[in-house]
């Protein structure tokens, strides 16, 4: 009896110190990352969310970050704002360093929390574009082009499609009748004055699966010079459909970053319906970055196949997108303050840190300061063509003083 | 609520009428109260967000229920009412620099207002019908806020808020709002259970149980279903402005027609027509989702890979979640308050059957 005791209490040690053991090891740096696989965005999340994660298993298989791991939480919401809240307060409780939100309302349901916690929040291709200015959010980073930004990049393609000039042009703006839908406004408005270009709007009420009359009316009556549109979910490829069947010409259309997908092409038709369409990206399209080969590397050491949420890169390359640009604000941090043991504020000063990291073109060349939470706005044209997105621009921004005057009276 | 009763000894009118007519019933409520007035200073701030949640929906359900549960009337378009109160609330505490005492029971009477307008079709039609008035209802408060930019502020259709000041201190943190919503779910409670035994009440039940009946022994009905909307909408609006304090802002996109089917969820979970099913609902409907996904977080990882998890977490939760509910409503289609009661009734004769 006593022996076995005595032989149990050694195995409990044991055990014990098998528990205690990572205690020894460096603590993780956790990031809170909100995902939506299962709500009203998830044909986002479901290769936006995986894209995330692989990037993070990438740096955490080099080493991680000075030694210490990164340990992505997700939390799925739902696209429900009380879910997020939730989730954000778990996030909060595990010690997150940033916040990867996810959803406009989420994004404003929460932008007066990360103020009050002094923690940040990235909100990219949603949430706000005022939130760039970061004077009036401190805590709050698009760190990609905001719909403003997008706006002025389009009208800009429009220009030099159109051969450098905009006089007289028309200009038609068919758009998801939601706020998020009608933030780029005030920019096209302003753009149309300065620029002499009558531009007209085209409503897609939701959930905008319908709107023949829209592009009839764009195609047959209107007959624009270029047609900017700014849809979500299901409504994108609805309107590749319909202006195909209207006759209007796909090569005279530039989307918005949320209708220009693998998935938007396959839903319209596949790539024969499409051919000539044009999408706006934050983030660089297709497989050929090196990082994305490291990826694939990195499963095939582990004796695994690519993921298949790799084939959609637009999404998947968003995804890597976010995780790189809070990597990189993580390890600014680190170098900053010489150690692991970061504090939401030092993150926050390093996303303000952010410059010259490109990931060899799958990253803007982004330069976030205390000001410019947006880095700069830039984005990249690509057009459907022959069975993939093609890139048709590099690396732009357009009209940056009047963006940047804009942001400052808070238009 | 959680008392078990012998006979009925009651001599005096006033026991009869008393809401707790037991001292085991004052006891229970007590415990309750006191377990509500620990629980912040024992418990980490996430559970407090957590139950602050739960606050906030308890009050939205109770309303509800007054209409579908009580009255026997039927809306989907809650979450409109609830969008009524925040921006009402929100234009008048930012323009007019008002405090939330004033905001407030503003934003409750705006949506009573409304409510009552979109509350006219059931003079007329009931059901399915009615079901679909009310959706028009939520579909055009939600377009009138998107498109009236004096309403909604401008082009995000949003409006920060800031947070409430008591004694010129201002709420901020978890911990003080659990306080300044603690204190409306209370009210709002008991207002219910007083609303629901007064003349008011039993009238709304009459309606429900039979209309042509109750217009017979003299009901009102024109003034009491209209009635009912205004209630309800009243703690719709409630519900919109507490949600509009404590996330700071006033934004209708969280109030679509999801969010209206959510609250439906709740009280047809919790159990139509009772104030304890109400809170049940709220609780249960806030809470499954967290419950479902910690368990997998904590037992997950036996089963499945770690890529693998971040997947099925939300879709297992999905499946968990939509069976769970078919369950309890097929084991009792009253609702969790039944199951309760049948539970408790099963106890009060143990460990006899009968």
């Amino acid at each position: 009896m006593l022996r076995r005791l005595k032989l149990l209490s050694t195995a409990l040690a044991g055990a014990a110190l098998v528990l205690a053991a990572p205690a020894f090891a460096q603590k993780d740096i956790v990031i809170g990352l909100q995902c939506d696989r299962t709500g009203a965005t998830q044909t986002v999340g479901v290769f936006l969310c995986p894209g995330y994660h692989d990037y993070i298993a990438l740096v955490n298989s080099k080493g991680g970050v000075g030694g210490a791991k990164i340990k992505a939480l997700e939390i799925d919401h739902e696209y429900k704002v009380p879910s997020a809240v939730e989730s954000y307060e778990r996030h909060k409780k595990e010690g997150a360093v940033l916040i990867s939100l996810y959803g406009t309302p989420q994004t404003q349901a929460l932008t007066q929390r990360l103020t009050e916690d002094k923690i940040a929040g990235t909100s990219p291709g949603f949430g706000t574009a005022a939130a760039a200015n970061g004077d009036k959010y401190p805590y709050l980073f698009p760190i990609a082009a905001t719909y403003w930004s997008q706006a002025t990049g389009a009208v800009q393609f429009a220009k030099d499609k159109l051969g450098g000039s905009l006089k007289g042009k028309k200009i038609g703006y068919l758009y998801f009748d939601n706020p998020a839908g009608r933030e780029p406004l005030p920019v096209l408005e302003a753009l149309a004055k300065e620029e002499g270009f009558e531009m007209r709007t085209f409503a897609v009420p939701s959930p905008g699966v319908e709107m023949g009359a829209q592009v009839l009316d764009i195609a047959q009556r209107f007959r624009p010079d270029f047609v900017i549109a700014h849809l979500f979910g299901r409504s994108p490829s609805v309107s590749i459909k319909e202006l195909k069947r209207a006759g209007y010409p796909l090569s005279k259309v530039v989307s918005f970053v949320w209708g220009a997908s693998e998935a938007d092409i396959t839903a319209a038709g596949g790539w024969a319906t499409a051919e000539g369409y044009y999408g706006i990206q934050f983030a660089g399209v297709g497989s050929d970055y090196p990082v994305l080969k490291e990826i694939t590397e990195m499963y095939k050491k582990q004796g695994k196949p690519a993921p298949k949420e790799m084939a959609s890169t637009v999404f998947y390359n968003r995804g890597v997108l976010i995780a790189a640009i809070h990597v990189e604000a993580v390890r600014n941090a680190v170098k900053a303050k010489g150690g692991t043991n970061i504090t939401p504020e030092d993150v926050k000063k390093g996303f303000e840190s952010i410059k010259g990291f490109t990931l060899g073109g799958l990253v803007p060349p982004l330069e976030i300061n205390n000001v410019d939470h947006e880095g700069g706005g830039w984005v990249q044209i690509f057009q459907a063509k022959g069975g993939k997105w093609v890139k048709a621009t590099d690396w732009f921004r357009a009209y940056p003083t009047l963006l940047r005057k804009m942001l400052a009276t808070g238009a | 609520m959680f008392h078990r009763e012998s006979g009925y000894y009651k001599t005096t009118y006033a026991a009869d009428m008393a809401l707790y007519p037991l001292p085991i019933a004052r006891w229970t409520v007590a415990g309750i109260a006191l377990a509500m007035c620990i629980a912040p200073f024992v418990l980490h701030a996430y559970y407090v967000s957590v139950i602050n949640l739960i606050l906030v929906a308890t009050v939205g359900a109770l309303g509800l229920n007054i209409l579908v549960g009580y009255t026997g009337q039927i809306s989907i378009g809650h979450a409109a009412f609830m969008s009524v109160g925040a921006y009402t609330a929100a234009n008048l505490a930012v323009r007019l620099d008002l405090p939330f005492w004033v905001t407030l029971p503003a934003g409750g009477l705006m949506a009573a207002a409304i409510g009552a307008i979109v509350g006219i079709p059931s003079l007329r039609i009931k059901g399915l019908y009615l079901a679909i008035a009310t959706l028009a209802g939520q579909l055009i408060i939600e377009w009138t806020i998107n498109h009236v930019p004096w309403i909604s502020g401008g082009m995000q259709a949003s409006i920060e808020v800031p947070r409430p000041t008591l004694f010129g201190a201002q709420l901020r943190t978890q911990h003080q709002l659990y306080w300044f919503l603690l204190f409306f779910a209370v009210l709002a409670i008991v207002g219910t259970l007083n609303l629901v035994r007064s003349r008011i009440g039993r009238a709304f039940i009459a309606i429900r149980d039979q209309d042509i009946a109750a217009e017979i022994i003299g009901i009102n009905i024109f003034r009491y279903k209209l009635l009912a909307f205004a209630i309800s909408s009243f703690y719709a609006g409630v519900t919109g402005v507490l949600y509009t304090y404590y996330l700071g802002i006033a934004n209708y996109e969280q109030f679509q027609i999801v969010t209206s089917i959510d609250y439906l969820a709740m009280i047809i979970i919790g159990g139509l027509g009772s104030i304890l099913g109400s809170i049940f609902g709220a609780i249960f409907v806030t809470l499954l989702p967290i419950a479902i996904r910690l368990a997998m977080e904590n037992w997950g990882a036996f089963l499945f890979g770690d890529a693998d998890i971040n997947n099925l977490i939300p879709n297992l939760r999905l499946m968990v979640f939509g069976g769970l509910i078919i369950v309890f409503l097929v084991l009792e289609p009253e609702g969790l308050n039944r199951l309760w009661r049948n539970i408790r009734s099963y106890f009060r004769v143990w460990p006899f059957s009968y």
